[in-house]
């Protein structure tokens, strides 16, 4: 009885805590869009977070794009041989890596590198004051640092997943050219004859939207985080799960509405 | 002990402008009760050191003054304006006026020295660039660390980071300046350096102070007048001399 009673309490108490938790991240996303329409835009550190979040993720977003592009092209290969179209290897890989495993992927791996470290960075600057200091001078602190990395992370995710997604079908043809020796121009034919712009532009689209969620959840968990070093790594960890949660979110989502369109 | 006498309740220039009043203002945390009720006012030109011991709600006093933490209750008008009523923009308007030196120093990681005395003054429409520069180098050499100039925060020593920041607190020459202790870290002489300087920019700029110290010897060179706290309370006021003579066992504590 008496423990039915605890856990029915617990219960309450976390779904309370859920959507309390819910309440603010909204009034945090509110805050952001009132930001756009305000001076100061702040390019100066959107580009230098932007160079931060982008370029210093291009090596890993590379390897992993590769070898993604390569498996992919592997493993496909028997089932399609049974049927005897190895020919439509190319397309079909191509198809399934930009309009799916490229976004998905790479958004999982910036949700693991860029948004984890964007919430342990603010949160040890919540720790040591700098936050406040910033405040203290009379700066917008939510602008110069939520802002400036939900915006750069919205522009870089895209950019990483385009990137990622050429390298591998870079992959790809090496994959490809383990059994057959096909030319380089024949494959990329092959894949771009069966690519539309109908299964390019939602998969860009969507790439935005991840890109935004990483941000904004990196960027939340480490401004709200509760002070001490151990809130800098419940920061880091808890913004990595629930953005990677919400990459396949939003991916279902997205999938469902560029169905209805089509 | 001239110079402590002399400076009794002479401000640099003689008037009673309030610029910082405190009234019945109540903080707590939880069931913590961390400010009781505290008053206080702060006349232009005036220095006021707080003592106390550590826990006593210090560095929340302070803290509340820029609303960097808000009050339950009480009144605050910082410069004429009520700070718990004003909108985000006058808010920032009037932290400009005001330097803050963090107890931590709370430096900016990322950025090189440079770039954090160059962060508050960001801010300024019409800075030149050359202007800036002289800016920065000027506070950086009030503090004696102009050599560390392009180096980062993690490449300093404890009271070297404390001495950016006091130049960081001190570039947009404040009217009022919250230090919370200054010269904790420091050896006895740069303490002592550290003192005469808040004492020369109140003199200089005709500033008012709040500093937080457990130094008395800073408190002594720095101060008009001295105020207790104790568990969220103030409990005695005077100059350095009065409280020496103090028979309150709370108050004569820090002077042994
Ligand atoms: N953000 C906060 N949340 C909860 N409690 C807090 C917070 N800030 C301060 N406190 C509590 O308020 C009390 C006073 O803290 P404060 O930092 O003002 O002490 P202090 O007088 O500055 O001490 P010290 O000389 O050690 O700096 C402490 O007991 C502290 O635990
Ligand atoms: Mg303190």
């Amino acid at each position: 009885m008496l423990t039915e009673k605890i856990s029915e309490n617990n219960f309450i108490r976390t779904l309370g805590n859920f959507f309390s938790e819910i309440a603010n991240v909204a009034k945090f996303i509110v805050r952001f869009f009132k930001e756009i329409f305000t001076a100061p835009f702040e390019f100066r550190e959107i580009i230098k977070q932007s160079y931060l979040i982008g370029y210093r993720s291009l090596p890993l977003v590379a390897i992993t794009g590769f070898i993604m592009g390569l498996v992919l092209t592997v493993q496909s290969r028997p089932t399609l041989a049974e049927f005897g179209a190895q020919s439509w290897l190319p397309a079909m890989v191509g198809v399934s890596i930009v309009r799916e495993i490229g976004p998905v992927i790479t958004a999982l791996i910036c949700a693991g590198k860029i948004g984890s470290g964007i919430s342990a960075e603010l949160a040890s600057m919540k720790v040591t004051e700098q936050i406040d200091a910033m405040e203290a001078s009379g700066a917008n602190a939510f602008k110069y640092i939520v802002f400036t990395r939900i915006v750069s992370t919205a522009l870089m995710v895209p950019l990483l997943v385009i990137f990622s997604d050429f390298i591998a079908l870079l992959g790809s043809y090496a994959g490809v050219n383990i059994y057959d020796d096909i030319n380089f121009r024949f494959f990329f034919s092959q894949v771009f004859q069966k690519l539309n712009f109908t299964d390019v532009i939602p998969a860009v689209i969507k790439t935005i939207f991840f890109g935004f969620a990483i941000g904004l959840i990196g960027t939340y968990k480490g401004y709200n985080s509760t002070s001490g070093t151990e809130g800098v790594a419940k920061a880091a960890n808890s913004s990595v799960v629930i953005s990677s949660l919400l990459v396949f979110i939003i991916d279902m989502i997205a999938v469902q509405v560029t169905s209805l369109l089509r | 002990m001239k110079e402590a006498s002399a400076k009794k309740f002479e401000t640099t220039d003689g008037h009673d402008e309030i610029v910082l009043e405190i009234e019945h203002l109540k903080k707590s945390f939880g069931s913590k009760e961390v400010l009781k009720d505290v008053t206080l006012k702060i006349r232009k030109g005036e220095n006021l050191a707080v003592i106390g011991k550590s826990g006593s709600g210090k560095s929340v006093l302070i803290k509340c003054i820029i609303k960097l933490i808000e009050p339950d209750e009480g009144e605050l008008i910082v410069l004429g304006k009520n700070i718990l009523d004003i909108d985000n923009r006058e808010l920032n308007e009037t932290r400009q006026k005001i330097g803050f030196l963090f107890q931590s120093a709370a430096l900016y990681d990322s950025m090189t020295v440079r770039e954090n005395l160059e962060f508050p003054l960001r801010q300024l429409p019409s800075s030149k660039k050359k202007e800036i520069t002289e800016l920065v180098e000027e506070a950086l050499k009030n503090v004696g660390l102009l050599e560390v100039i392009d180096k980062m925060p993690s490449e300093l020593s404890g009271g070297m980071r404390k001495r950016v920041g006091l130049a960081r607190t001190l570039i947009l020459k404040p009217e009022i300046i919250l230090y919370d202790e200054p010269t904790t870290g420091l050896d006895a002489i740069t303490s002592k350096e550290i003192s005469h300087l808040i004492l020369d920019v109140q003199k200089k700029y005709s500033t008012s102070s709040i500093i937080i110290t457990h130094d008395m010897e800073c408190a002594r060179i720095t101060s008009n007048r001295i105020q207790v706290l104790y568990e969220g309370v103030f409990i005695a006021e005077g100059t350095f001399e009065e409280l020496k003579q103090s028979k309150d066992e709370r108050v004569c504590s820090f002077f042994e």
